[in-house]
């Protein structure tokens, strides 16, 4: 719980700030990628941040980046089963685009859904002690990896089938419209997911019915270890709704700024009732699939020039001490007390007893 | 010869319809394509239009009448050169259909003489206007005196699905034609007029997606009622249904859960061919997370929707294309509810215990009845929820018995009779006087030629057998 206290404080003052860059982001001509085959597309010329955005962002996404290490260690320790997809190298996505959200909005994702909870505020206790298994887990130890949920943050899970949470979300958006709120669905998936049949048929009815939904592309360029070369006939995701009629755009999803301007615009489009829009995030994933992956399909040259020249951390880091934002010793600070907050959750997941064997029989009905 | 105009069968069920409405009259000259009449049937009003060309001669069936029998005369048509004298010869046409009528069913019972166990009438049978109604009253907690009202399965879904969402307004209904056509099967007449098009959704034709939109809207706490045209359309959405639905307030720890209801027509309608009969019945029924209904009677039907509706889970509510015409009493009462997980005793007896669901309890109940004839006094059950299944019921029936068979449309293997087998022999087996026989459908895709249709589905005469055979006669 001090975790979360913790980090709230920053995140409300990025979300206030936020309003004056908004209007100018909206001016700003958006990507719309000429069919573009680069992977790196600039998406907006309003790329500043304040001094409070850059810190919100900076620990968020080292917060992010800490807890997946320390998922990947205990998975080495055996204390987490199963599959286990991490995160790291893709932070700036969900740090971006949770900071383009207003209370009330909902976030849906797939099986590669930590560094989502940690950005829906989510409890890093809870999520770690999901991953082990354990009774104090978010989904009493029932669920695991890919399969908690949070009504309190709205946060949807956590899904399993590859392309299911983009039906969902489509759904939860419904949910919205037939309410008359104004909130807006996030609804995440990734380039390997961009080619099942119920994202086209969400699609379809999102725009058919204008509903407030943001369809945010992960592409890490891997479906598991396909290529999205390998996988898609027109690899520019941006524009994988342009038969319905829905606008899309890529953006640098290794830079955070870039990420909330993007996220500014396709939420108010969608907030203000003209329906779905897409995000394709061109993102990076350092680690294999899961942690049973090694990789082999990609060189070990392409994955370190991604680190060295596009880490989000690394880039919003340098920002922050050449703008004088923060010392090396204020970002030391930072780095402590994530650590702090990954280790607590970490002691916590190893722990917290296993459920009780009685919690086989319960949450099957209501 | 004048032609005979006949009346049309206008869909796979249909087996009579009322004549609404002539819109030629005797004397007028038709030409192919000239609509001539409309004709309505349980689900809509449909135009006849002629096929051959001439002057209408005769009309033969007045305006108005109801029931009218598929293959019918309803009119003649005079063709080139004939006038009026040529009806005198043509007034023999009707007489002799009529003959011809007469003979199929004796050709269906020479059929059932050459092979007992293979009843070729008993599809039509069960499809007859007047359904077998269980003996007892709908349920026991109805307050005596509470007056019947006789109406269709059809008409009570609907009433059920506009009951609950005139209370809560978190419940709506989606699906393919549920709005503006009225529904496919028109159990969603008149929603879209008294609820509007925010609360009666038609959607494209895509059930994997509009599964998911609706298991979302339910995630979110919406109720929806999702129609899928048929169940073998929900094949196509099935992952949501079950990993998505069903198993989400298991897999969150019990904090979030989906209440939603699946419903739609299930197994055979009549010669609809393989991909469009099939029963799946068992197939959910052996998923956690999900309710499974199969109501027979339109009581039922209607107690049973609306306690599905507000169930806070998923449930799986198979209905049956057949049975959607077929009427029964309803008790008229406000707030109907029917316990869902609780089987019915449809007819007592105490020689041999006959399970069954949904159409099933046609073959079931008329099988009762010849065993009656023959002094077997058979107690059947209407399981009316597959999942949770009511076991106490069955094994409290199968004591006093001793004998017990099952009847379902579906496959045998891996089939709903094959599990209420295994639980008697977990639970009843020191009260079994003979081995559990299962009545089921064939073990074949469904054909489409009606022969092999009906051999394919059980019979009445196989359920007499089967209930014979475990009381050793």
């Amino acid at each position: 719980m001090v975790a979360t206290a913790a980090k709230a404080a920053p995140k409300r003052a990025a979300k206030s700030s936020a309003g004056a860059s908004r209007a100018a982001a909206d001016k700003s001509p958006a990507a719309k990628s000429a069919p573009a085959k680069s992977a790196s597309t600039k998406s907006s010329g309003a790329l500043s941040f304040d001094k409070d955005q850059e810190l919100h962002a900076h620990r968020e996404m080292l917060l992010i980046r800490r807890f997946e290490e320390k998922a990947g260690q205990l998975y080495g320790m055996g204390l987490i089963g199963g599959f286990c997809h991490l995160y790291i190298g893709q932070e700036a996505v969900v740090v971006g685009m949770q900071m383009a959200l207003k209370q009330g909005d909902q976030v849906i994702t797939g099986y590669r859904d930590h560094g989502h909870m940690l950005a829906c505020e989510m409890d890093p206790k809870g999520v770690m002690a999901e991953l082990t298994g354990r009774r104090g887990g978010y989904s009493k130890g029932k669920g695991g990896s890919m399969h908690m949920f949070s009504v309190e943050k709205q946060f949807y899970g956590g899904h399993g089938i590859v392309g299911a949470q983009v039906s969902l979300g489509t759904g939860l958006a419904f949910a919205n419209k037939y309410r008359k709120n104004d909130s807006v669905t996030l609804a995440y998936f990734g380039d390997g997911a961009s080619n099942q049949g119920q994202v086209y048929e969400s699609f379809n009815m999102a725009k058919l019915w204008s509903l407030p939904v943001v369809y945010v592309i992960e592409n890490n360029k891997y479906g598991m270890g396909t290529s999205v070369e390998r996988a898609s006939s027109n690899t520019n995701l941006s524009q994988r709704g342009a038969s319905f009629e829905i606008p899309g755009e890529q953006v640098d999803g290794m830079d955070v700024r870039a990420v909330k301007a993007a996220g500014d615009r396709a939420v108010k489009h969608a907030r203000s009732g003209k329906g779905p829009y897409i995000l394709e995030m061109v993102t990076y994933r350092y680690r294999g699939h899961s942690m049973s992956d090694p990789a082999k399909y990609r060189s070990k040259e392409e994955v370190q020039k991604m680190r060295e020249t596009h880490d989000p951390i690394e880039m919003v880091r340098k920002r922050l001490i050449e703008a004088g934002f923060a010392s090396e010793d204020d970002l030391k600070a930072v780095d402590k007390e994530v650590r702090e907050i990954v280790n607590a959750a970490a002691e916590f997941a190893t722990n917290d007893p296993e459920p009780d064997p009685s919690e086989l029989w319960t949450d099957i009905l209501r | 010869m004048p032609i005979e105009v006949l009346m049309p069968a206008l869909s796979p069920t249909m087996e009579a319809g009322k004549l609404a409405k002539w819109l030629k009259k005797e004397g007028d000259s038709v030409t192919s394509g000239d609509v001539i009449a409309e004709i309505e049937t349980d689900k809509a009003t449909m135009e006849v239009e002629a096929v051959d060309e001439g002057k209408i001669g005769k009309l033969l069936i007045e305006e108005g009448t109801d029931d009218v029998k598929v293959n019918t005369p309803i009119a003649l048509i005079l063709g080139d050169g004939e006038d009026e004298s040529a009806l005198k010869n043509g007034a023999a046409a009707p007489a002799k259909a009529k003959e011809a009528e007469a003979e199929e069913p004796t050709k269906a019972e020479e059929e059932a003489k050459a092979e007992p166990k293979k009843d070729a009438s008993a599809k039509v049978e069960s499809a007859a206007a007047n359904p077998p109604q269980p003996k007892t009253q709908p349920e026991p907690d109805v307050p005596e005196g509470t007056e019947m009202v006789t109406m269709t399965v059809r008409e009570a879904l609907r009433d059920a699905m506009a009951e609950e969402m005139r209370k809560d307004d978190r419940v709506f209904v989606m699906g393919e034609e549920v709005a503006e056509y009225q529904g496919a099967y028109k159990i969603t007449q008149g929603m879209l007029t008294e609820f509007g098009p925010d609360r009666v959704i038609d959607t494209p034709i895509t059930e994997h997606g509009f599964a998911g939109v609706g298991v979302g809207a339910a995630l979110a706490g919406l109720k929806p009622v999702v129609e899928f045209m048929t169940f073998n359309f929900a094949m196509q959405a099935i992952d949501q249904i079950i990993n998505s639905a069903a198993k989400t307030l298991y897999m969150s720890g019990g904090q979030m859960g989906c209440s939603i209801v699946f419903r739609g027509p299930n197994g055979a309608a009549a010669r609809v061919a393989a991909q469009h009969s099939q029963d799946y019945t068992a197939w959910y029924s052996n998923v956690p997370g999900l309710t499974v209904i199969a109501p027979y009677t339109a009581a039922d039907a209607k107690g049973l929707l609306k306690a599905a509706i507000r169930d806070e889970n998923t449930v799986i509510f198979l209905e049956n294309e057949i049975l959607y015409g077929q009427s029964f009493p309803v008790p008229k009462l406000d707030d109907y509810i029917v316990p869902i997980g609780k089987a019915k005793i449809a007819r007592p007896g105490k020689d041999v215990t006959i399970v069954s669901w949904s159409i099933g309890m046609t073959y079931a109940l008329k099988a009762a009845e010849k065993l009656a004839e023959e002094g077997i006094e058979a107690e059947v059950i209407d399981l009316r929820t597959i999942r949770p299944m009511d076991t106490d019921t069955i094994v409290e029936s199968v004591k006093k018995t001793g004998r017990i068979v099952t009847v379902e449309e579906g496959w045998a293997q891996s089939g709903v009779g094959a599990e209420i087998a295994a639980r008697m022999m977990e639970h009843a087996f020191d009260w079994l006087d003979a081995p559990v026989v299962r009545v089921t459908g064939k073990d074949v895709p469904m054909p489409y030629a009606a022969n092999l249709e009906k051999l394919a589905l059980p019979s009445v005469d196989e359920v007499v057998q089967a209930a014979k055979s475990v009381c050793y006669r």
